[in-house]
Formats: structure tokens, sequence, C-alpha cells
């Protein structure tokens, strides 16, 4: 066999190929339609956010584009594969931080890696794993005997293991302490440093900002907004809500010409003073809200 | 680097299966009540049943204990392979174990292989134990000469692979981990009458004995007897012989259904709803 070098690339036609390429994707759970003409595409060498609330579809979408769940609509493309059909080269490609027990609870971290090491064509050295995850001194700890942190970092290190091009995190800090959820959100950015694509879900808007360089809301089983953290909602949050009081009653109005509306109240109050006065725009989670649908968006 | 990717394939099912029959004996070697009663549970069994009916003799004029050791030797297979497996795999896929080999790639046969490869060391360490205690505390025979060693090693061995396979099987009965641990446990305790293991099974009525024969558990105990049991003994078995041939064909006919049902209905993830 000759070496790469020589053999034109495969599937992956260019590197600018996006990582993943999903069109109106339907999943159906009896007569419970959970993924509703689904579309998305990561680019490669990206951090999505895949955010929304519970029952939303984020871990149903991860898990067609894992392969593991059949679809019942829609095209997927997963580096450049359709997931429902790749064999052990793709899946060697792609790497899943999974929530689940590792091995056994009675295998120590370093048992633990050196066993999945067998699983992979070329595995990371296990001390260099232990050190990126910052498990080298509990190498000799049992699985059993890791804080719930210590656990998700284990579960990292198992993700990257297999120098995947792809890594998937569902719901990675659910559950985790604020300090813990930092120490976590740095692991994950060093991922994207290192120039992994990382595709994760959350239910956590800072959680979405903090790491994305994109973030899609998902609601009702579709997309509703793609946008960098800080784009998120651009005209939701340009409504700012004016309010004061008077004669007694709390007034408001939104505008997005909040200066305007400040100009008439101030010339027609006669002592130059408005009670109770407060302009306001909507935060961010203010916006998130309104997108998945808890609150209507005239409320903000 | 951009030259990596794609250059190597991911490791063979072979490979796989080794690591993981490594990994399946450290961990059963770390459960110290697995260990116990796989190991225990036998030498306890021989010691009370020789104690209680320590005078009896079974047809044949054979002593109890020799009689019974077939029985005990069968039951220990049945209690590591099928019992202990069926319990293993509901709780490596509740707890998210298989998820996990499944986001891997890992070949299910090279899953199987690993639990067959930890039972067949464990049914060899159990019966090291065992037959040492059945010689020197209550003088029962070894196999005679090496045909008898040999018909006691291929019975062992298929014993051991059919109820490894069949265990795998059976974890895929719906119900929680501990409800099918609770099934298996129940269904193998009902078997073990019927199988003839605590009594001469020519004691047991015909249609118990018909429905023993459509498992492998009777042959397993029939396959001992025929090893331990001087030749004379046979002509106490229900054909009047000890049926290598059907013994074989049975237990044979059992690994490869079991296998085919364990390819065919092996789930990595519990069913959802």
């Amino acid at each position: 066999m000759t070496t790469t070098e020589v053999a034109p690339p495969p599937v992956r036609a260019g590197a600018a190929a996006p990582a993943v390429t999903v069109r109106g994707l339907v999943k159906r759970y009896g007569a419970t339609t959970v993924l509703d003409g689904l579309d998305l595409d990561v680019q490669r060498g990206e951090c999505f956010a895949l955010l929304g609330p519970n029952g939303a579809g984020k871990t149903t979408t991860i898990e067609l584009l894992e392969g593991v769940l059949r679809r019942d609509g829609g095209t997927v493309q997963v580096l450049g594969e359709d997931p429902a059909r790749a064999g052990r080269g793709w899946r060697s490609r792609i790497g899943v931080v999974s929530q689940g027990e590792p091995a056994g609870q009675a295998l120590s971290v370093r048992e633990t890696l050196d066993h999945f090491a067998s699983y992979h064509a070329r595995p990371r050295p296990t001390a260099d794993l232990l050190d990126a995850v910052g498990l080298t001194g509990q190498a000799g700890v049992r699985v059993r005997g890791l804080s719930g942190g210590q656990r998700r970092r284990l579960a990292v290190a198992l993700g990257v293991q297999g120098r995947p091009e792809l890594v998937f995190l569902d719901e990675p800090t659910t559950g985790m302490d604020p300090v813990a959820r930092r120490q976590f959100w740095s692991l994950i950015r060093e991922l994207g440093a290192a120039g992994t694509t990382v595709l994760l879900t959350t239910h956590y808007l800072d959680e979405a900002a903090e790491l994305a360089d994109r973030v899609g809301v998902v609601s009702g089983g579709r997309l509703v907004e793609v946008a960098a953290p800080d784009q998120l909602g651009i005209p939701l949050r340009r409504v700012a809500t004016v309010s004061w009081t008077e004669d007694g009653t709390r007034r408001r109005v939104h505008t997005e010409t909040p200066a305007a509306v400040l100009r008439d109240l101030l010339a027609a109050s006669p002592h130059g003073e408005v009670p109770g006065l407060t302009v306001t725009r909507p935060s961010l989670e203010d916006v998130y809200l309104s997108l998945v649908g808890a609150t209507p968006a005239g409320d903000l | 680097m951009t030259t990596v990717l794609s250059t190597s394939r991911p490791p063979s099912a072979a490979r796989i299966a080794l690591a993981r029959t490594a990994l399946e004996l450290r961990l059963f070697s770390r459960e110290r009540q697995q260990v116990a009663f796989a190991f225990a549970y036998p030498l306890v069994m021989m010691v009370v049943f020789a104690a209680v009916l320590g005078g009896d003799e079974r047809p044949g004029d054979i002593p109890f204990a020799q009689y019974f050791l077939a029985g005990i030797a069968a039951t220990g297979i049945m209690l590591v392979s099928f019992q202990a497996v069926g319990a293993a795999v509901s709780a490596e896929r509740e707890s998210g174990q298989l998820e996990r080999l499944q986001l891997l790639g890992t070949p299910p046969v090279a899953y199987f292989a690993g639990k067959g490869g930890q039972v067949l060391v464990t049914t060899a360490a159990q019966l090291a134990l065992l037959l040492p205690l059945a010689r020197y505390a209550y003088d029962v025979p070894m196999p005679v000469d090496l045909a008898h060693w040999v018909a006691f090693g291929w019975v062992a061995v298929l014993g051991a692979l059919a109820g490894t396979v069949l265990g795998v099987a059976v974890s895929a009965l719906p119900g929680t981990a501990a409800s099918v641990t609770t099934g298996i446990a129940a269904l193998a305790l009902v078997l073990q009458f019927f199988s003839g293991v605590f009594f001469g099974f020519l004691e047991l009525p015909g249609w118990m004995q018909q429905v023993a024969a459509l498992f492998p558990l009777k042959w397993l105990t029939q396959g001992m007897r025929s090893a331990f049991l001087p030749e004379q003994a046979g002509a106490f078995e229900v054909a009047g012989g000890w049926e290598h041939g059907r013994t074989a064909l049975v237990l044979a006919a059992w690994v490869i259904i079991g296998l085919v049902i364990c390819v065919r209905t092996f789930r990595w993830r519990r069913t959802r709803g």
C-alpha cells in the first residue's frame, strides 16, 4: 500500500468542506416529532454550540450526527460521509465526550486510558492525555473515587484519545459546580485552539457565549437562529423599553428609538423630572428565552 | 501536519478482543463479591450436599459425592458463564459502557470474544479449586484416563461458551439491569432442578427430563458425569449410554444459535421510552 501523500485524498474534497452539513433533518419517536426539518452547517475548526431548552432536540441531533440513531428524513454529511452508513474508518475520525461510565469503576484512571488506547490506530500517549486534562495527580485513583468534575475530564481525555477531527460534547457541564465548570471550559477552549472542530450542546446561555464561535438556537425541532454569541437576537435587542410613573400608574413603551421617546417625555414634564424613569434593553438571556418561545417577544 | 489522516486503519477485532479479555479479567478479579461467589459457591455446595446426603448412593452403587461432583461442576460453569455474563452485560448497558464501545466503533464480536475469554479463564480457575476439594476431601476419583480428561475438557469449554453467548442473548431482555439479573437467576435455578444437577436425572419425571433436554445444562451435566463416573454407570442414563455425539451436537448447536441470537438482537444502548 502506498502512503497517503501519493494517493489522492478520498472524500475530503478540500479542507474547506464543512465538517457537518445537515438539511431538513427529521426524527420522530412514535407520534412525537422531535426534529422537524433542522438545517445545520458547522465549519472546520469551528466551535459550534447548539443551544436550547431540555427537550428541544439537541441530544437527538447529536446522536443522529454520531450515527447511533436512524433518522426519518433529510440528509446528513459528517466529515464527508453519511453517519448512518459510515464505517469504523469514519468513526475513528470523530470523538465523543460521553457521559457514560468508562470501563468499570474498579479501574484506575491510567488503566482506563491505557485500555481504550487499544481501540485507536494512533492513540495519544496516556501521559499527554493525563497532563492535558489535569489528571496526572489522579492517574492511580480508581474511577469510583473520582469527583464528578474529574470524571468529566477523564471523559474528555477519552473523547480525544484517537486524535479526532471532530468532537461532540453533549451537555458537558450539566450539574458541575461553578469552579469545575470554568476549568472545564478552558479544556474545551484548548481543543478548539488545537484546530479540532467542536460541536457541543448546552442549555446554558453563558456557556454557549463563552465557548462558541457560533451559536445555533434549537426550538421545536428546528434551528431558529444562528449567529455569533454577541450577534444573537440583534433585531430583538434593538427594542428598548422606556418606563416611568405617571399619575400613580406605571407606563411602558417598547421602541427602537428610545432617545426620541425620552425627548418627548422630558418636554411634556413641567418640572423637568420624570418619576421612576428607566430605559432597559433585553439581556442576552431575555433574547434567548424569547427565541425558544419561553417569553413572547413583545414582553422584552 | 496534514497528511496524517486516513493512513492508519483501526485495530483489528482480534486485538480489541484480547484487550477486552485482559480488561474483563482485571475487573472480575477486583469485584470481591463476584470472585467469592463464583469460586466459593461450588465449594460450599459440595461441602453442604456431601454433609447432608453423603451416605446415599446413586444408581450403580456410585457414592453420592462422585455423582454430585458432575452436577456441581456443570452448575458452576453455568454460574460464571450464563448468569454472570447476563448480569454483567445488562449492567454495562445500563451504565453507558456499551454506548461508549459503540461510539468507538467496537466490533460486537470483539466484545463477545472478550466475555468468552474471561469466562474460559474463570471456569478453569473455578474447576481447579473444585476438583482438588472433591478428590482430597471426599475421595472422588478423577477422570480415569486421557480420554476421560479430554471429554471433561471439551464438555467444559462448549458448556462455558454456550453459557456465554446465551448470557449475552438474554441480557437483551427488556427491563432494568436489576430485573434482568433477577430473571436470569430464577431461570438458572429452575433449569438446575430440571437438569438433574441436584438429583439423579432418572429420578425426575419424564416431562421434566424432556424439557431439560432442550437446554444445554442437562447435556453439560451428563457430559460431566461421563468424565467422572465409571463406564458402566452410563447404563443408568436415559439413553442407556453417555451419548457423547449428541452432547457435543446439542452444546455446539447452542453456541451457534446463541451467537446468531447475539448478533441479531444485541443492542449497545437501552431502548428509548
